[in-house]
């Protein structure tokens, strides 16, 4: 089995059975990272490009870790916005990979719709790392794999997803993705975090911690961008931290057998308490080390032998 | 010099005209309409009358020269998206005979040498009527008032700092008593800056699934409250540009209702397209205000059909590809339009929101009364600016075909039925697709 698609772009645009599929075949390859010699030669051959112009060090670790252990060439460009300072456009940035015949280019952006564009203007395989607040694929993915793992199941969950959904492409991708596997979906923040319509998405809005994690399964707690507080977001992290983040009082309130996540990276004691990420409830960790299996899986399933 | 068109539907909203006769041109002027000016077989009458050039125009509209009070034309400073020439060849191709540009230019046009130098390259061109609107304040940014009185000598037919809104109330209201005081238009583009801070698009259903930040329709709609409360006090003429929601149409009738000299206008794009057109991150359908949702091109058209959005203005915004094959975010705001505003106007014609009158009356009699331009109407007297409309004509738009050399538009490969065939001004053909 392939994808018969040339790019993943977002979770939006999968199936249910692609979806399945992917996650199927990272499960496969768990094993791989667990060897002495972590390598096989699935992708021997193949040069894959990780063009990331935004900081990243996970995503981009990540991504080069699960290239190399399938023997691909991997090579990490970070553009940041230096190019764009020097006027060279992503078009130009593109043409000239695409001149230099890379298999696949992974793309990381701060604009919504970045890899979109990469993907119909050349003919390699684009795979969004995430692009603004839009959509970040790989991790709601890995998510879903993670859940898969602990629970079992996805559907008939109930996960909370909670943080600044507004700028979140975390959240988006998991939305479209949870409740494409069954899962119900709350979302929650302050107010001026929950985007417009978000309800049309779905999901169960909350604007209050505390009744948003009430029963849950999961509880999914976003990072905080600290520079949102310059963009009248909310008042300060003090005022933040008191009335969303996760603790070991509000905690109670969900499931017993609750898995807490985190995209990462965290800010400890904002909207995670350290003995929550860092306890029995947690499964942060665990997201990482999948985060390399459904990269692999996706970079096999997208560019791998022919049929 | 003699025109006659015979057998043509002529249409004029300002004699409440439509009726199929014959016109005659002579000198640049209108000089008989009339049924059977022409009676073919009639040797003497031809003979009589000289070297006429008779076009049969049966089965066609012959409508009052249509008027686009909102252009970009980008001369001077950004001729590599669109030149007067340019521009005024597109406008000629769409049916339009007059044409208002925007000071937005590099110098902005806040001063008589700048609103000169466009008059006269207009007249250079030798196309259409091009008039100039004059910046409100110095460089457009927002603190000092332009010279309203020497630009208005200059040819100045308005004032706009459009593309910005005017933040500051008491230059706003200021700028409103002195251009009413000579009987100028404020033409006010609506945005609060702060609201709007930041966002590509619309702010709705949209936007969230495409994380794209939002423009929320009360960024335009406050400061129409806004203009229509310093109008209303201050008792002057204001004109609202691109009108693009619901509760902006809603609080212009109101105000209208009240007696508040205000009109406005909308564009083309915003009663045709939603957000939705933004799916893909097309840049081409990026513009400002944002295109909104299905219950806003409700709306408009409703305000359209009872008179509160007084005219259709295409907001013709050239960009050159550089501008717009970037990331969505960074894509210029814009989109052409002197060549598509007939033939996406006339969908409201087929949807029977307007009648053909109330078309003509929103794209030239209108839009002539905002800018006290004498033109707009087909009376016996009047300056021969005339445009023969196709209704039946079917045809598909290439953008690479259009004659503006900004290939903008999210309209590539749309069919559109009613096109302009000839377009006449001051007598002159400008524009002819007819046999």
């Amino acid at each position: 089995m392939k994808l018969a698609r040339k790019d993943i772009l977002g979770i939006k645009d999968l199936s249910i059975d692609e979806i399945n599929l992917i996650l199927n075949t990272a499960d496969s390859f768990i094993e791989v990272s667990t060897r002495e010699i972590k390598k096989v030669p699935t992708l021997r051959g193949k040069t894959i490009v990780n063009l990331f112009f935004e900081a990243s060090t996970r995503t981009r670790t990540s991504f080069e870790i699960a290239g190399k252990r399938l023997s691909a060439d991997t090579i990490n460009i970070s553009a940041s916005t230096r190019s764009v300072v020097k006027g060279e456009t992503l078009i130009d940035t593109a043409r000239n990979l695409e001149a230099m015949n890379p298999d696949a280019i992974v793309i990381r952006h701060s604009a919504a719709g970045a890899p979109h564009m990469l993907a119909r203007m050349v003919k390699q395989s684009i795979i969004n790392a995430g692009d603004g607040a839009h959509e970040h694929p790989t991790q709601a993915l890995l998510d879903m794999m993670t859940i898969k793992e602990k629970k079992g199941k996805i559907a008939g969950l109930k996960v909370a997803i909670v943080g600044d959904i507004a700028h979140s492409r975390v959240a988006r991708s998991n939305i479209y993705g949870l409740i494409k596997m069954g899962a119900h979906v709350i979302v929650a923040g302050p107010a001026m975090m929950l985007p417009r319509d978000i309800e049309h998405m779905g999901v169960t809005v909350h604007d209050n911690l505390e009744k948003a994690i009430r029963d849950v399964d999961i509880i999914m707690m976003l990072r905080i961008q600290l520079e949102r507080q310059q963009q009248k977001l909310f008042p300060s992290l003090r005022e933040y931290s008191n009335y969303f983040c996760l603790n070991r009082q509000n905690i109670t309130l969900a499931k017993d057998d609750v898995l807490v996540m985190h995209p990462g990276p965290i800010n400890r004691g904002i909207e995670i308490s350290p003995d929550i990420a860092d306890g029995p409830y947690s499964v942060i960790l665990d997201q990482v080390t999948n985060g390399v299996a459904v990269r692999m899986a996706l970079l096999y399933l997208l560019i791998g032998g022919k049929q | 010099m003699k025109l006659l068109l015979t057998g043509g539907r002529i249409i004029d909203p300002s004699q409440n005209v439509d009726a199929q006769m014959d016109l005659m041109i002579e000198n640049g002027k209108i000089v008989k309409i009339g049924k059977g000016i022409h009676k073919p077989g009639n040797a003497s009458w031809k003979s009589s009358a000289g070297e006429i050039t008779v076009i049969d125009v049966r089965g066609m509209a012959i409508v009052p020269g249509l008027i686009d009070i909102h252009t970009h034309l980008r001369e001077p400073g950004f001729e590599y998206r669109e030149t007067i020439q340019t521009g005024s060849a597109a406008a000629a191709t769409g049916g339009f005979t007059s044409i208002a540009c925007m000071p937005n230019t590099k110098p902005v046009n806040d001063t008589r040498s700048v609103t000169e130098y466009i008059k006269k390259k207009a007249v250079s061109c030798n196309i259409v009527n091009v008039y100039p609107i004059a910046a409100i304040s110095v460089g457009s940014e927002g603190t000092t008032m332009t010279e309203f009185r020497d630009l208005q000598d200059a040819g100045a037919v308005a004032f706009s700092d459009d593309g910005k809104p005017v933040t500051d109330s008491a230059l706003m209201r200021s700028a409103l008593e002195y251009a009413s005081s000579f009987y100028m238009p404020i033409i006010s583009h609506c945005e609060d800056l702060h609201l709007s801070a930041g966002g590509s698009m619309n702010e709705g259903f949209v936007s969230t699934e495409l994380g794209l930040q939002g423009i929320p329709a009360i960024a335009e709609e406050t400061m129409i409250a806004r203009d229509i409360i310093i109008a209303e006090y201050t008792k002057t003429i204001l004109h609202i540009a691109h009108v693009s929601t619901a509760g902006a149409v809603r609080l212009i009738r109101d105000a209208k209702e009240r007696g508040v000299k205000v009109t406005a206008e909308t564009a083309p794009h915003y009663f045709t397209l939603t957000d939705e057109a933004l799916r893909e991150f097309d840049t081409y359908a990026k513009v400002n205000p944002p295109l909104r949702t299905d219950r806003d091109v409700i709306a408009l058209k409703e305000g359209l059909k009872d008179g509160t959005i007084d005219a259709i203005a295409s907001d013709h915004a050239p960009h050159a590809s550089t501008d717009k094959e970037v990331e969505f975010e960074y894509a210029a705001s814009g989109m052409t339009g002197l060549e598509t505003s007939l033939g996406l106007s006339m969908k409201l014609v087929h949807e029977g929101i307007l009648t053909m009158k109330g078309l003509i009356l929103t794209m030239s009699t209108n839009p002539a009364g905002i800018l006290k331009l004498p033109k707009g109407n087909l009376k016996i007297g009047s300056d021969a600016d005339v445009t023969v409309i196709d209704l039946d004509k079917t045809w598909l738009l290439d953008r690479n075909s259009m004659r503006s050399k900004g290939k903008n538009t999210p309209f590539h490969g749309w069919t559109f039925t009613g096109k302009a065939v000839m377009t006449i001004v001051g007598g002159d053909i400008k524009y002819r697709e007819l046999p």
